[in-house]
């Protein structure tokens, strides 16, 4: 595992608050979009009796900042987990709510973190937990307080704790790079002078399917996250690409080109084998996805003329074409309740995100950079991470699923693509 | 060469057939009488023609057998890589790429040439082996390029076959977007990008 220095960062907008400096600071970051229905929340620095590596509550505020659901202030005072809440004093930063907490080294050198959500108006406890940590999962900490509160004041499940995946190019070496949802903390578990594109995450977070150019073609690699253990579970003559989880993890989708052009095929995802070709058309077949259920599998087509995304049973049958809208639609990502189909679709040659509600068959376009790739689910299906280009560099973006909020990640030192929003993590 | 004018044991030719008699005979010797025995071994002779790549044999050119009325000529032999017409820079072969319109996967007039030349060549020389490399231009998905350039090197693959080239001298695969020889964002990089190279082994 190689550490590397971040190179994402996220553009943060400190704006001053009117008054005195010390009265408090509201959080503002680089979103658009935002209406005026956000849930002012005030998130004190919390309590510790140390210099803990990493500021817990900083995290907290960010992470919920970036969200878009939150007005975040912060009071530029310490709370810790018992108090005493000055509710006065929230209520008059603007908080409806407020929360405090306390870092405490442990005897074995791990963190004891705890904090309190408080009801600025009832005066009362809304959440309180405690959470043990080592050192360098601080940062980790604070998403999972982050994924709590959010849960409680919004009843939607937080994706702060989750992981993504994307790769970079810079200066000739490709870098399949892991961070945490926010693009902060960096590891590079695979480097290389070819490109590597792809990357899928296992349904239990700890592996990633890819596809690596390092034996001059495109291969499928199987990769566990905390050994390094690669296995390539696709090689066959030709390209092998486009790899997709089923929901339990046993088996991959893939694209393979050993029976002529691109066709969909099933592999035992452990070691490649039992390979069983799934889609028979005389075009491209590729660009698989299980429905969240395992039942179903959407891919992208050219089988009537024109790349499409088409809808076939795992258990073979026959394929049924989804989107309309466009003369290219493709890479087609299902939302995590399978009530949502998110696709890369071109519009006056233009390529955008677009998604389609598939109970009523509405199709929308959620973006309006043009030059979109790379469509991806959070897994709480309310944000769709993407690439785009702007000024000849390739940038990383979120939206919320109706389109209205969007975030952007800035990369300062390569270019970015494939990004693959992870699962919760237990 | 050093030119043994006498032989204790027979000629080249019939050596390796006595050759473990010898041995018996030598050991015997040896083990028999502490007395040093000279036996006189055959001079060993490297027969170059024999290391020549036979595949590439078209570029190797036989020089004469050397030294008049010698009882064991040695004919050398020299590889020269111009001979082969792969190396030939006037040669067809020296095309190596198939260009294609946009959106297209049909080979083009211009490019039949190329195609059947590869294709004499690798039905005359069975043992060389090529990849055929597809690529396309940057735009759209990634995975969905990569299909595309299956589809020019499908189509570079299936015309040697119907020109009589081994299934297995040839492997299709594509590098999609991934490795663009023309990096621009214009027209003109990604007409360029619109191709498939032959690649030999």
């Amino acid at each position: 595992m190689i550490r590397s220095a971040p190179i994402l960062s996220f553009l943060f907008v400190f704006l001053l608050g009117f008054g005195p400096r010390e009265a408090a600071t509201q959080v503002r970051i680089d979103v658009s979009g935002v209406g005026g229905t956000q849930l002012p929340i005030s998130v004190a620095t919390f309590a510790s009796d140390g210099r803990p590596a990493q500021d817990v509550a900083a995290v907290v505020r960010s992470d919920l900042a970036r969200s878009g659901w939150f007005r975040v202030i912060d009071p530029q005072q310490t709370l810790s987990d018992t108090g005493p809440v000055d509710y006065a004093g929230a209520r008059a930063r603007g908080a409806e709510t407020v929360v405090g907490g306390t870092v405490t080294r442990l005897p074995d050198g791990r963190y004891d973190v705890r904090y309190k959500l408080y009801d600025a108006v009832r005066q009362n406890v809304l959440a309180a937990e405690s959470l043990v940590a080592a050192e360098a999962d601080l940062r980790l900490a604070g998403h999972r307080v982050a994924d709590a509160i959010f849960e409680k004041l919004t009843g939607e499940k937080g994706v702060f704790s989750t992981r993504i995946a994307f790769v970079t190019k810079q200066g000739g070496r490709y870098r399949l790079n892991v961070a945490d949802w926010d693009g902060e903390n960096i590891q590079s578990p695979l480097v290389s002078p070819e490109p590597i594109i792809s990357p899928s995450w296992s349904p239990d977070g700890s592996r990633l399917a890819y596809v690596s150019f390092e034996a001059k073609k495109p291969v499928v690699y199987v990769h566990t996250l905390a050994t390094g253990q690669r296995t390539a579970v696709a090689n066959f003559k030709g390209s092998n690409s486009a790899p997709a989880w089923s929901p339990d993890g046993r088996t991959l989708a893939v694209a393979l080109t050993r029976d002529g052009l691109s066709q969909i095929y099933l592999i035992n995802a452990a070691d490649g084998s039992n390979s069983r070709r799934l889609t028979s058309s005389n075009g491209i077949d590729t660009e698989p996805a299980f429905s969240p259920d395992g039942r179903s599998l959407y891919f992208t087509s050219d089988r009537g003329g024109a790349p499409q995304v088409y809808r076939m049973p795992v258990a073979g049958g026959d394929a049924t074409r989804m989107t309309f809208g466009s003369t290219y639609n493709v890479s087609p990502r299902i939302s995590p309740d399978g009530k949502q189909l998110a696709f890369l679709t071109r519009r006056d040659g233009k390529y955008f995100v677009g998604m389609k509600d598939l109970a009523s068959g509405n199709e929308t376009v959620l973006t309006d950079g043009g030059r979109e790739e790379s469509p991806s689910f959070a897994p709480n299906g309310r944000w769709v991470m993407y690439t785009t280009q702007e000024g000849g560099r390739d940038l990383l973006m979120a939206t919320s699923v109706d389109g209205r909020i969007k975030q952007r990640l800035t990369s300062p030192t390569g270019d970015i693509r494939e990004p693959a929003w992870g699962p919760f993590l237990k | 060469m050093i030119q043994r004018s006498r032989h204790a044991l027979p000629t080249p030719r019939t050596a390796s057939f006595l050759a473990p008699l010898v041995a018996l005979i030598a050991a015997f010797a040896l083990a028999a009488c502490s007395s040093s025995v000279k036996l006189d071994e055959p001079a060993p002779v490297e027969d170059r023609s024999k290391t020549t790549d036979a595949s590439a044999g078209s570029g190797a050119t036989a020089g004469s057998a050397g030294g008049g009325g010698t009882e064991r000529p040695v004919a050398q032999v020299t590889v020269d890589p111009s001979k082969d017409p792969l190396n030939d820079p006037n040669s067809p072969l020296a095309k190596r790429s198939i260009y294609f319109d946009f959106d297209s996967f049909t080979i083009k007039d211009e490019f039949r040439p190329v195609v059947e030349a590869h294709a004499k060549y690798l039905v005359t020389n069975k043992a060389r082996k090529i990849v055929i490399q597809g690529n396309t231009d940057e735009r759209g998905s990634r995975e969905y390029n990569l299909a595309l350039g299956q589809k020019r090197s499908e189509a570079v693959r299936k015309s040697l076959a119907a020109l009589g080239v081994a299934e297995a001298q040839v492997e299709a695969v594509s590098l999609g977007e991934e490795k663009p020889k023309a990096t621009g964002s214009d027209e003109a990089s990604w007409a360029e990008n619109r191709r498939a190279d032959i690649v030999y082994q």
